[in-house]
């Protein structure tokens, strides 16, 4: 399937881009940050990485569709 | 109401008025851009954030407040962009009848943007590379 993943802060700048599409197999949100942090090396524990599927907070276990949006959001630091 | 925008925010907040009859305290907050962070000399800062997502949340939090603490009006605005020393970052405006509430509410919001929403800074510091400031991680 493919799905839309757009990058943020630490995340952009290790993979230079601010989104791309991505053709995966992955059946979780959870699967698909591990299988994009075989190729990028994310330098951030998968533990305090969330994520956002179309614009909402979901937990790593939501299921992928096709034509989803998927955000990892790595920690925050607004204010 | 919460906004995201990228312009200064001292301008920006003399466009809002929130006077009431009924309101008689006004708390607000001022988040401000300072030259030092954990023993580091800091230049600017860089904010980013996932708009859409930030201002989802933003809007849940001033609603709680307001809700919670019986507020007569909250507002939240957060600046992005490249952020210089002495600019403001964030501001928080709570209204009530009495300031007790106002306070809490306003304590409430800023606490609760900085657990929630998704808005990241890079400190540019005068000494070492810039980076990412690790803060929050959300809870989902």
């Amino acid at each position: 399937m493919r799905v839309t993943v757009k990058y943020f802060a630490l995340l952009k700048d290790i993979t230079c881009k601010s989104s791309e599409f991505v053709e995966t197999e992955a059946a979780t949100v959870d699967e698909l940050y591990h299988e994009l942090n075989q190729k990028y090396n994310f330098p951030i524990s998968s533990d305090i990485i969330r994520f956002a599927l179309n614009d909402e907070y979901v937990k790593g276990d939501t299921p992928l569709s096709c034509g989803n949006t998927i955000v990892f959001i790595s920690p925050i630091a607004g204010g | 109401m919460f906004e995201v925008v990228n312009t200064p925010l001292d301008e920006h907040i003399k466009l809002k008025n929130f006077s009431h009859p009924k309101v008689g305290a006004k708390v607000t907050f001022e988040g401000i851009i300072r030259d030092y962070n954990e023993g580091e000399d800091v230049e600017s800062l860089e904010f980013e954030v996932y708009d859409e997502l930030a201002t989802k949340e933003g809007t849940k939090i001033t609603e709680e407040a307001k809700e919670k603490f019986n507020l007569r009006d909250v507002y939240c605005v957060h600046r992005v962009g490249h952020l210089f020393i002495t600019d403001i970052a964030v501001i928080v405006i709570a209204t009530a009848g009495h300031r007790q509430v106002a306070f809490d509410g306003c304590r409430y919001v800023i606490d609760e943007l900085k657990k929630r929403v998704p808005i990241w800074k890079k400190e540019h510091y005068k000494e070492k590379k810039a980076e990412w400031l690790k803060g929050h991680v959300p809870e989902v």
